[in-house]
C-alpha cells in the first residue's frame, strides 16, 4: 500500500517549497515539488527605466542578490553596448566571490547541517525531525560550535562584500558599465584582511567538516539523491577583458556533461516545457528569450508553477556539482558515480568555496587604485541583451528588450527552475524529483532522508516562481496544488 | 540601575562613529533578560512575499552577535530559514503560540502580504490537507501577539512586490493587523540594529517606541539623510558629481537623500563598513513608503545623451498609502 508524505513547508531553504512523495515498501516511488509563493517581478519591470533593472532584479532573492544583479548588469552592458573598465570587472568579481563564500557557508552550516547534526535542545533547534543523527558526540559538539563560528564568518563575508558593495543584501553600487564605488589602496587592504580570515575558515574548517560528515555517513550519503546525471553550466566570473563569446575565459567555464561526454552549450537550444505546469499547452517548447507565459490555472494534470527547462529536450542539473564536473575538477571527477549524490553535491560546493576564496586573492592584486571602475554609456532607444551567469545555486540567465528607452520585455530563467521544475512534455522528471525517487524512507513521520536530498540542491524558490504571470488566476488554484 | 526611557532613546539617536549602537546597549540587554520572568520571550518570524533579505540582514547583526541573539536573547520559535523543524511541526508551533502564549509573543513579519484571490499567491504551511495562506497567518497571529514588527520595506508598505502594477495585490502588515500599532522597520533590507533596538525596547519597557507618521520608531528614523550626509559639504559648496565615480554631491545622479529619513549616515551597513552614498551610489530612499515606484528612475531623469532625453519611467498612478492613526501607548 503506497503511502503519501507531504512536507510543507520545507524550511531552511530560500523561499516557499512543498514536497510530496509516494512511498511504497519503504522507498520513494514518485515525487513532486512545488513552489508556493508568486510575486511577478518581471511584470513589475515592464515600462521602467532599463538602468533600474539591476536593482529591482536583485530583490528576487536576498540570499544571492549579487547573482541576479550580475546577470542583470551583464545583460544591460550587452544591450547598451558598454564594457566596464578592468577595475569595474574585477570589483564586480570580488563582490560575486564574497557572495559565493557567504552563500555556500550559509547553506552548509545553517541550512543543511541540521539534517546531520543534532543542535542543543532549545529553539530554534527544536522541534526537529528525530531519527538518524549518527555523528559521534565529539564530532557533533564540534559541529555545533562550527555552526556558531560559521554565523560569524558568513557575516564577515558580507562585510567584506560591503567594502566595495556599499551594503548587503541588495548592493547599490551595481550599474551598467561597472560599479559606482572607486578603488583605493585602503579598501584593497580592508578587503584582504577579511579575505584572509574567511579563506582560513574554508580551508581549515568548512572543507574538513564536509569530509567528516562524508566519512560518517559514507555510502548512505553517496548513494542517495542520484538525479538525472546531466550537468549544465552557463559559465561565470569573467577573468579577462577580452571578448569571450564561448564563455571559456571564466573561473567557471561554459559547457555541459552528458553520458560521459563534455559538450559545448548553445543557449538557443534551451526550451521551456509546460505540460505539467499551469500554463497553456500552446506555449510549450519555446526558447526563453521568446517565451510566452499564458497561465492556465486548474489545467488538468498540472501541479507546478514552475516551467520545465530542457536542453535539447533533456533535463539538466545545475549548481556547484555541475560546475565542478564541467570544469573537469579532478577531485569531483574521481568520485565517479558516487559524485551524483547528496554528499557529492556538498563536497563540490565546499571545494568550490576554496577555489573562489583563493582566486579572489589574485584578483585583489590586479586592482589599480585611482583608475576608473565605471565606463559611461547611453541608453539606446531600441536594443536587446543577454546576461548568462552562474549563481551560487547554478546557471542563471537574464534577457532584456529595450523599447523607446524603457524596458519592453524582461525574462529570467533561474537555477531552481532547472533543478526544481516539474515533469516535461515527455514525462521526464525534473532533477530534484528524479533524485528523490528510490530514496529509502525509514519513518514516514520523520522523513529526514527526503529533506537531505532536497537541501543538497540548495533550492531557491523565491527565484523560481517570480517568473509567472497572474492574470485570471482563480481561487481554484488551491485544489490543484498537488 | 537601568536606563530611563529618555536616556535609551537618546543613546539610540546619538551619533556613534565607528561603534555599533547596540554595543552600548549590551549591559541593558543582559539586565532586561534577567528581568524576563518567563525565560526568553518567544518570537515568531513569518515570511510572505519576500526575498529573505531581511533575515539575511538579521544574521549580519554585529553586537550582540547573531549567535548571542539566537541563543540568549530571544526564543525564536519559528523562522523559515533557521528553524530545524519543518512540515507539520510548523503548524503546531503556530497553534501553540496563539493559545499558550496569547499576548506574550512578538510577531515579526518579513515581506508583503498578497491579498488578491484571498491570498493564494503565498501559502506558508499546510495542516490537515489545508493550505495556510500568509494572509490568514498574519491575521490570526497578529490578533494574539504582544507586539507586531514589520521587518523591512515590503512588510511595512508593500515594497518591491507591491510595485506597479502590483500583480498579487500586496499590502503592508498595517493593512492586515488593524487593532494594534505595527512597528515599521522600513529600509531594504531591514537594518539589524533597528530590529534588535526595537525588540530590546519592547521587552524592557513593555510598550512600543514612539513612532513617526509612517509608523517607524523615531529614534531610528530621525531626519532626512541629506541633513547629515557625508557629501553634504559638496552640496553646500555647489560641487556635484556629473558621472558615476565623481567626487561631489550625488543629487544629479538621482540621489534621493533629500527625502529618505533614516540614520544610515551614522549607522552605516554591515558593521559600518560602508553605505550607499559613501560608495558613490545614489540613495534610493528605500526607507520611504514611496519605494520603489516614486524612487524610480534610481539614477534620475537627467538626459544621458545630448541627442534625446530619457523619459521618466511610469509610476503607479494612484499610489495611496494609508496609515491608521497611531496611539501612543504610554
Amino acid at each position: 500500500m503506497a503511502q503519501r508524505i507531504i512536507i510543507d513547508p520545507v524550511t531552511r531553504i530560500e523561499g516557499h517549497l512543498k514536497i510530496e512523495v509516494e512511498v511504497d515498501g519503504g522507498k520513494v516511488i514518485d515525487a513532486k515539488s512545488s513552489g508556493t509563493l508568486f510575486r511577478g517581478l518581471e511584470l513589475i519591470l515592464n515600462g521602467r527605466d532599463p538602468r533600474d533593472a539591476c536593482h529591482i532584479m536583485q530583490r528576487i532573492c536576498g540570499v544571492c542578490p549579487i547573482a541576479h544583479g550580475t546577470a542583470s548588469m551583464l545583460c544591460l552592458d550587452d544591450a547598451f553596448g558598454v564594457k566596464p573598465p578592468p577595475n569595474g570587472r574585477i570589483v564586480r568579481n570580488l563582490i560575486q566571490g564574497a557572495n559565493y563564500l557567504q552563500s555556500h557557508i550559509l547553506h552548509f552550516y545553517h541550512l543543511a547541517a541540521l539534517d546531520y547534526v543534532k543542535g542543543p535542545d532549545t529553539a530554534p533547534f527544536i522541534p526537529r525531525y528525530e531519527g538518524d543523527y549518527r555523528l559521534p558526540k565529539a564530532i557533533n559538539d564540534l559541529a555545533v560550535q562550527h555552526y556558531i563560528k560559521a554565523l560569524d564568518i558568513r557575516k564577515k563575508a558580507q562585510e567584506m562584500l560591503a567594502v566595495f558593495g556599499a551594503k548587503m543584501p541588495h548592493v547599490t553600487v551595481f550599474t551598467a558599465g561597472g560599479v559606482t564605488e572607486t578603488v583605493t589602496a585602503e579598501k584593497i587592504t580592508q578587503f584582504r584582511q577579511y579575505l584572509r580570515e574567511i579563506t582560513a575558515f574554508v580551508d581549515d574548517v568548512y572543507i574538513p567538516d564536509v569530509l567528516a560528515v562524508a566519512g560518517v555517513y559514507g555510502d548512505d550519503g553517496f548513494s542517495i539523491g542520484t538525479g538525472c546525471k546531466n550537468m549544465l553550466s552557463y559559465g561565470g566570473i569573467r577573468l579577462t577583458d577580452e571578448d569571450d563569446p564561448d564563455g571559456q575565459k571564466q573561473l567557471f567555464r561554459r559547457g555541459r556533461y552528458i553520458n560521459g561526454q563534455f559538450l559545448p552549450v548553445d543557449e538557443k537550444k534551451i526550451t521551456e516545457e509546460v505540460k505539467y505546469s499551469w500554463f497553456n499547452d500552446s506555449t510549450t517548447g519555446k526558447y526563453p528569450g521568446e517565451g510566452m507565459t499564458e497561465p492556465a490555472p486548474g489545467k488538468k494534470g498540472a501541479y507546478s508553477w514552475l516551467k520545465a527547462p530542457r536542453y535539447e529536450g533533456t533535463p539538466y542539473e545545475v549548481g556547484p556539482l555541475a560546475r565542478q564536473i564541467v570544469n573537469k575538477q579532478k577531485e569531483v571527477i574521481d568520485l565517479g558515480e558516487k559524485g551524483f549524490s547528496v554528499l557529492g553535491r556538498h563536497f563540490a560546493r565546499a571545494l568550490e568555496s576554496g577555489q573562489v576564496a583563493h582566486a579572489m586573492s589574485g584578483w585583489l592584486d590586479q586592482l589599480v587604485p585611482g583608475e576608473p571602475a565605471f565606463a559611461p554609456f547611453n541608453v539606446p532607444k531600441e536594443g536587446s541583451g543577454v546576461g548568462l551567469h552562474e549563481a551560487p545555486r547554478g546557471a542563471l540567465g537574464h534577457w532584456i528588450t529595450v523599447k523607446d528607452y524603457r524596458i519592453g520585455n524582461y525574462q529570467a530563467v533561474v537555477p531552481t527552475t532547472w533543478n526544481g521544475g516539474p515533469r516535461d512534455d515527455k514525462g521526464q522528471r525534473g532533477p530534484i524529483e528524479e533524485a528523490l525517487v528510490g530514496s529509502p524512507v525509514k519513518d514516514a513521520d520523520n522523513p529526514i532522508e527526503l529533506v537531505r536530498i532536497v537541501r543538497a540542491f540548495d533550492p531557491c524558490i523565491a527565484c523560481a516562481v517570480h517568473v509567472l504571470e497572474v492574470k485570471g488566476v482563480s481561487k481554484e488554484v488551491k485544489s490543484f496544488r498537488i | 540601575m537601568g536606563l530611563t526611557r529618555r536616556e535609551f532613546i537618546k543613546l539610540c539617536m546619538t551619533s556613534a562613529a565607528g561603534a555599533s549602537l547596540i554595543t552600548m546597549l549590551g549591559p541593558e540587554l543582559e539586565e532586561t533578560l534577567a528581568f524576563a520572568a518567563d525565560g526568553k520571550p518567544p518570537v515568531i518570524w513569518l515570511q510572505g512575499a519576500s526575498c529573505t533579505g531581511c533575515s539575511i540582514s538579521l544574521l549580519n547583526s554585529v553586537e550582540p552577535a547573531i549567535e548571542k541573539v539566537l541563543l540568549d536573547v530571544i526564543s525564536l520559535r519559528y523562522h523559515p530559514n533557521i528553524s530545524a523543524g519543518q512540515g507539520h511541526l510548523v503548524a503546531e508551533v503556530f497553534d501553540e503560540m496563539a493559545q499558550k502564549y496569547n499576548n506574550q509573543f512578538i510577531l515579526v513579519v518579513e515581506g508583503g502580504i498578497p491579498t488578491k484571490e484571498k491570498g493564494v499567491y503565498c501559502t506558508i504551511a499546510e495542516k490537515n490537507n489545508k493550505e495556510l495562506t500568509m494572509l490568514e497567518a498574519v491575521t490570526t497571529l497578529g490578533m494574539t501577539a504582544k507586539a507586531v514588527i514589520a521587518a523591512g520595506s515590503c512588510a511595512s508598505y508593500g515594497g518591491i512586490p507591491a510595485a506597479a502594477p502590483n500583480p498579487t495585490g500586496v499590502v503592508g502588515v498595517n493593512q492586515v493587523v488593524k487593532d494594534k500599532p505595527v512597528i515599521n522597520l522600513s529600509l531594504c533590507p531591514m537594518h539589524p540594529d533597528h530590529f534588535l533596538g526595537t525588540v530590546v525596547y519592547v521587552l524592557k519597557y513593555g510598550k512600543i517606541p514612539e513612532l513617526d507618521k509612517f509608523g517607524r520608531p523615531k529614534m531610528f528614523y530621525p531626519e532626512p539623510i541629506h541633513d547629515n550626509c557625508y557629501r553634504r559639504q559638496y552640496f553646500d559648496a555647489g560641487r556635484f558629481a556629473q558621472h558615476i565615480g565623481d567626487e561631489g554631491c550625488l543629487a544629479f545622479l538621482g540621489c534621493k537623500g533629500f527625502v529618505a529619513t533614516s540614520d544610515c549616515y551614522k549607522r552605516g551597513w554591515n558593521n559600518n563598513v560602508n553605505w550607499c552614498i559613501k560608495a558613490g551610489a545614489p540613495c534610493q530612499a528605500c526607507s520611504e513608503p514611496t519605494f520603489p515606484d516614486q524612487s524610480a528612475p534610481f539614477y534620475g531623469v537627467y538626459p544621458l545623451t545630448n541627442k534625446e532625453k530619457v523619459t521618466y519611467a511610469p509610476v503607479v498612478p494612484n499610489l495611496k498609502i494609508e496609515f491608521p492613526e497611531k496611539k501612543k501607548t504610554s
